[in-house]
């Protein structure tokens, strides 16, 4: 895990989730925007991913539990996924308010993440 | 006035507000299963009651989420029962976990009141229960002018 990659990637994952909720209670369907900003959410979970198995490689090595680690990450990438569906079957302001609270808990998830990675043990 | 039955406004526990409960249902269980399942596979024996406690807290979340979303009049009452439980389970554990924190060395969900899950939950069954009456009303209501 790299930390700056990290912070960034919770920033730009708050601030999709905020977008999309403001949007939702506002009334709006999700936009082609909401749904872009779910798609580059779960872009970056792709690059976490690769990240994360690169970097032990390199000596960058996770002080807490692997399992544990994994478990969230998989988690996190389903979200955007499985909300995108459950969203779209019924399309309503709803919709846009799911999607941004599934941004919202892939921030939780990833700061949770890097305290797994980093604080462990300490 | 002509009512078509197409027309008339859509009730059930997995329609309008009822798909945003739901996904915070299904996060909520999906988080604590993932986390319940680590705790038992890597460390079982150093918390074995609060453990215990995490994977029922879980097994909870997903029999409600499905109980949500299921139809029909016994899925119904699995949710009322569901989250009934889990409104008093948080309460109940919480409170222990603050009396007797002997009794949990590492954390559950429902530990603090489940302040690890900001509190998540705590709210969580109060807006579920709200959810199912809204629907019942609802329901009844429907019923009654079909009737009429």
């Amino acid at each position: 895990m790299i930390e700056w990659f990290t912070y960034l990637q919770i920033g730009v994952a708050v601030i999709a989730g905020l977008l999309a909720i403001v949007r939702g209670l506002a009334g709006k369907t999700p936009s082609d925007l909401v749904l872009g900003a779910l798609g580059v959410v779960e872009l970056l979970l792709i690059v976490q991913l690769v990240i994360s198995i690169v970097a032990p490689l390199t000596g960058n090595e996770a002080s807490g539990s692997v399992l544990e680690f994994y478990v969230y990450l998989i988690s996190a990438m389903l979200l955007p996924i499985a909300a995108g569906f459950w969203a779209l079957i019924e399309r309503s302001r709803w919709s846009t308010v799911i999607l941004g609270v599934a941004a919202l808990s892939v921030a939780v998830m990833l700061y949770r993440m890097l305290q797994i990675w980093t604080v462990q043990g300490v | 006035m002509t009512v078509q039955p197409s027309s008339r406004p859509r009730v059930g526990r997995s329609s309008g507000i009822g798909r945003l409960l739901i996904t915070v249902y299904a996060i909520l269980a999906l988080g604590a299963t993932g986390r319940s399942v680590v705790q038992i596979i890597e460390r079982y024996d150093t918390a074995p009651l609060a453990f215990t406690l995490s994977a029922i807290a879980a097994l909870v979340y997903i029999v409600a989420t499905i109980a949500l979303i299921a139809p029909g009049p016994v899925w119904n009452r699995v949710a009322w029962i569901a989250i009934g439980f889990e409104a008093v389970g948080v309460i109940v554990v919480g409170a222990l976990s603050i009396a007797m924190p002997e009794l949990f060395p590492e954390a559950t969900v429902w530990s603090l009141f489940g302040a690890g899950y900001l509190f998540i939950p705590l709210v969580l069954p109060w807006l579920g229960l709200w959810w199912l009456a809204t629907v019942r009303a609802a329901e009844r209501a429907a019923a009654t002018s079909e009737a009429a």
